[in-house]
């Protein structure tokens, strides 16, 4: 009744559970150990974070304290501070800022909203990808070697204390400058380069998430394409431009390659400038504009230079560890910042 | 009509604006341009009294000779293989750590974790991914060496260095592993859901469904991701140039100390040489050396995520 | 070729004397199959007429004396909160075709899949009830879906072939399973591609890209594929509604072919299809299962308002 013995149709006995069957037991206990092979990788990698960061906090025990912010380099690892680099890489990173964000998110706007496509078009977005794969440390020659006929250009323009001669008529004393090898100026212009096609891919995509209704609602209401561009677009991308500028000028700040290749000194005992604390910006303004032309040092290039020397005693590793946590802690700091941003306007705004 | 005087004021602004873009987004071009100038006229031909380096050694002696002896004078011997087999020892180690690592993630995050799971795993990674090279480099020096690596080669009665391109290696593992992991999560996401549940339905258990049709049908954007992680090893600098050491030795023994050409960059630049001695000119040869070699990586990996593209959207 | 064999009706109002493939595209054909003799067609209105059915399926078949080989019991269905299948009672028996029809988002779909547990990929799904198959209850825990996946095979509306060979595509679920000797799985495939009536048209080019067939094949190709895991029951969520004429006709002959071995449960949103591939026809209307009965009776003489309504097309 059940089958037609014609057609071979027999009725099956086959049972579902997987109790049974010795095969499907093997590949599904395969299954479950690939699943946790897995599993253990990804969380290895969160380990070796942990393990990382408790060694350096450990390293660091016997030197952090609030004297290593205070204080400049010393021979002595329990008196040596990190000062000098602290100042260093605040000016670099504020003078990085200023010139990778204009030129980064205008090369991202042209390209994404103004660019037709054409020849030049194609070969800058080309360009473009292969310029992010290239490693700090050929940026860092590029600085060593491009930007130093600049300085001698800016070195016979300042002329030490001496002063310039305008139109041919006064002789006026300009500024009291020194411009040293290896500036902070030289140092955020090839950090900027360094940083460059992240800032400008991290506002493309920005960009590209604005839809497109937005921009024809505003052309249609009769504006004109920069205004459209200006009041509408940017305004839209902001939060996430934000999020992914913060996040490359936070990388200037851990880079060292290039700022090895500049020359900046590894060892210093003067900040920028000279100004030590925050209060002087307010009482010696003037001081702010030596500051681009000063020789510098910065927290990573200090903690290589701690890492490396050769003591017996490994007295300076706890040196190199409170450097380290002091980079770490600033850094963290920026990263919280721009999640902060990228999680707020995830749930303002939703396309 | 003042209508349309205002319209050809704005259009003159707008022309402005739009030059002024342009130029920012031509400085990328610019930029390059520089890096091949200022390579090729220190390192092929020097215009002016200056001597590039090719012009005092020859390519036969860089390309052919087994020692890195970046003296002036008398004894001084420039051949590239030290630092090359510095370079891809410390980048196959790296790729020995971050490949299955990255890989592991990229499936675990794209096929089983939970979305929640995931929401808080990608940003950890992202940490990783931002911390500085020289603190791997300390972490490499201070901890891997002396506390991994010495205590478990001594077990098998084997020396470690304290400067080797195991320790260097492996961190640099470690710093690429987030890169390999996003990019291949993100290609293994782009295969069509639909290959998944297709798979499902002829009886596959989960790892049939990623080991044998996501997985393959994302390689080719996997082995991208491999290549773009092997060309940042092969440029990463500090990390290398603390842990690994400074002497260039033609060894493929990761247990001792090595030289990348990164490493050798950072060395020769702090050196005390005249900027147009020859020891200090080498580092551009190293430098077009690298530029080429991690160039022609990347352009390679694009390629192949190109067509990776090509078949699934 | 098939669709030279098929006899068109060209629409009057086109004009044209001779019928391309793009006027079948244009709409201008009314490419279904002219009824052999027009007096065996049951007409209800003047508005539905029942095509014949494909060879294979004797819509006549009395199947009450075939086993069940599905029989869902009070099957309620839940995304989260949201319920989209209500107290869902079917009985599907073996070797036979059993149409789903009902408008979009009637949860056709979603009963199908909870036929070989597909919606349990899906996060926060929910079922109740009891569903038999073979007379085991899939939904107990005990159940393991890989063997039940195995056992209930599925082709789904977008071909989805792997991006790997003719051979390999066809050789995976066998593989999987544990097969790995070359002949016995290089015989397999050459009879499954037969039985998906594919093997002349591949058999030159086994070790070329499965993406480079067209999608009618591409379908067929998928049918193969899941007839080597060696399934009793096929699910289908409407394979031919991304086809061309030509190739929908070589679908259905197909599953005329196959139901002699195996139950084939079929959603489809064309009624017509439904008319000519099944022996059975479940109406799903809003989650609900309204009615279910032989294919002829459905069409010809429909209990439910709804049904009727539906079929003659004043909803839907």
């Amino acid at each position: 009744m059940s089958a037609s013995p014609a057609s071979g149709y027999v009725r099956s006995s086959v049972s579902f559970s997987s109790g049974g069957d010795a095969l499907i037991r093997r590949r599904l206990l395969m299954s479950l150990i690939f699943q946790w092979v897995c599993r253990l990788l990804t969380y290895a990698s969160l380990a070796v974070l942990a393990v990382l960061l408790t060694s350096i906090v450990w390293n660091s025990l016997g030197r952090l304290s609030p004297s290593f912010l205070t204080n400049h380099y010393s021979v002595n690892p329990v008196r040596c501070g990190i000062l000098a680099g602290i100042w260093g890489t605040f000016w670099l990173v504020l003078l990085t800022a200023c010139f990778s964000i204009p030129v980064g998110v205008g090369s991202a706007v042209y390209l994404e909203e103004l660019a037709r496509d054409s020849f030049l078009v194609r070969v800058i977005k080309v360009n473009l990808s292969n310029l992010a794969g290239v490693p700090s440390i050929v940026y860092g020659i590029l600085g060593l070697t491009a930007f130093r006929p600049l300085m001698l250009f800016l070195q016979a323009l300042f002329d030490g204390r001496h002063a310039v001669n305008v139109m041919g008529l006064f002789r006026v004393r300009l500024l009291k400058l020194e411009i040293f090898d290896g500036n902070i100026l030289i140092g955020a212009m090839t950090m900027s380069l360094v940083i460059m096609p992240t800032v400008i891919i991290a506002s493309q995509e920005a960009l590209r998430a604005v839809p497109s209704s937005i921009r024809m609602a505003s052309l249609a209401l009769g504006a004109t394409r920069w205004q459209t561009i200006w009041r509408q677009v940017i305004p839209a991308a902001l939060p996430g431009i934000a999020t992914g500028v913060i996040l490359s000028v936070s990388r200037a700040m851990g880079e060292a390659a290039p700022l090895m290749m500049i020359g900046v000194l590894t060892v210093a005992s003067m900040c920028p400038g000279g100004i030590e604390s925050p209060l002087q910006l307010i009482t010696d303004p003037t001081r702010m504009l030596s500051v681009p032309f000063d020789q510098f040092t910065a927290m990573p290039v200090e903690i290589y230079d701690w890492s490396k020397q050769p003591d017996p005693e490994d007295r300076f590793t706890a040196v190199a560890a409170s450097g380290i946590v002091v980079l770490l802690v600033v850094l963290l700091m920026i990263n919280a910042t721009a999640m902060i941003i990228r999680a707020k306007a995830a749930r303002g705004l939703k396309w | 009509m003042p209508s349309w005087a205002t319209q050809r004021i704005h259009r003159r602004h707008e022309t402005f604006i739009r030059w002024t873009l342009f130029v920012c987004a031509a400085l990328s071009v610019l930029t390059t341009a520089a890096i091949i100038i200022v390579l090729l006229s220190n390192a092929v031909y020097a215009p002016g009294a200056k001597v590039a380096f090719f012009e005092r050694v020859s390519l036969r002696e860089f390309l052919t000779s087994t020692h890195w002896k970046p003296r002036d004078g008398e004894g001084g011997q420039f051949g590239i293989w030290p630092l090359l087999s510095g370079t891809f020892l410390v980048a196959f180690v790296a790729s020995l750590v971050s490949v299955p690592a990255g890989l592991g993630a990229a499936i675990y995050m794209s096929e089983y974790a939970h979305p929640r799971e995931r929401e808080w795993l990608k940003p950890v990674l992202e940490i990783l991914a931002g911390i500085p090279s020289v603190v791997f480099g300390f972490f490499a020096l201070k901890f891997i060496t002396p506390w991994v690596l010495k205590p478990l080669f001594h077990l098998v009665g084997m020396d470690v260095s304290v400067f080797n391109s195991l320790s260097a290696g492996i961190v640099v593992g470690i710093m690429v592993t987030p890169l390999i992991a996003s990019l291949s999560e993100d290609v293994i996401r782009s295969v069509p859901g639909s290959l998944r549940e297709a798979a499902f339905a002829l009886g596959s258990t989960r790892f049939d469904v990623s080991a044998r049709v996501v997985v393959p049908a994302a390689l080719s954007g996997i082995l991208a991701s491999f290549l773009l992680a092997f060309s940042r090893a092969v440029g990463e600098t500090m990390a290398v140039a603390i842990a690994a050491g400074g002497s260039p030795l033609l060894t493929v023994n990761p247990l001792r100390g090595s030289q990348t050409m990164t490493g050798f960059m950072v060395h020769a630049s702090t050196g005390d040489s005249a900027a147009d001695s020859i020891s200090r000119m080498s580092m551009y040869a190293v430098g077009i050396t690298l530029f080429v070699i991690t160039l022609g990586i990347n352009l390679l990996s694009g390629w192949i995520l190109r067509r990776f593209r090509e078949v699934y959207q | 070729m098939a669709f030279a064999a098929l006899r068109c009706r060209v629409l009057p109002e086109a004009g044209l004397d001779r019928c391309e493939m793009s006027d079948v595209a244009a709409g201008r054909v009314d490419w279904r199959p002219v009824a052999e003799d027009s007096s065996s067609m049951p007409e209800i209105n003047s508005r539905i007429s029942v095509p014949p059915s494909v060879r294979g399926v004797d819509r006549n078949l009395d199947t009450s004396s075939h086993a069940a080989a599905i029989d869902v019991r009070k099957m309620n269905f839940y995304y989260g909160e949201h319920q989209v299948l209500f107290d869902i009672s079917l009985m599907v028996p073996e070797r036979s075709v059993t149409a789903l029809i009902g408008p979009s988002g009637c949860g056709k779909s979603t009963f199908l899949r909870t036929l070989n547990r597909m919606n349990d990929l899906v996060e926060g799904t929910k079922c109740t009830g009891e569903c038999l198959v073979e007379g085991q209850n899939i939904m107990d825990p005990s159940v393991d879906v890989v063997l039940l996946r195995k056992h209930v095979g599925m082709v789904f509306q977008k071909s989805t072939p792997f991006p790997k060979s003719i051979f390999e595509n066809v050789a995976y679920g066998p593989r999987v399973a544990g097969e790995k000797n070359r002949s016995v799985l290089a015989d397999l495939v050459e009879s499954c591609l037969r039985k998906a009536a594919l093997w002349d048209e591949v058999r030159d080019r086994l070790q070329t890209s499965a993406m480079a067939l067209s999608g009618g094949q591409q379908q067929r190709l998928c049918i193969a594929r899941t007839l080597a895991t060696n399934p009793r029951i096929i699910l289908m969520d409407e394979p031919a509604s991304a086809l061309d004429p030509a190739s929908t006709d070589r679908i259905e002959n197909l599953i005329g072919e196959l139901c002699a071995n195996y139950t084939i449960v079929i959603v489809t949103h064309n009624m017509q299809q439904a008319s000519r591939v099944s022996h059975q026809t479940a109406f799903f209307f809003k989650g609900h299962l309204v009615e279910c009965g032989p294919t002829m009776k459905i069409f010809t003489s429909p209990s439910e308002k709804q049904t009727e309504d539906y079929i003659t097309g004043r909803f839907g």
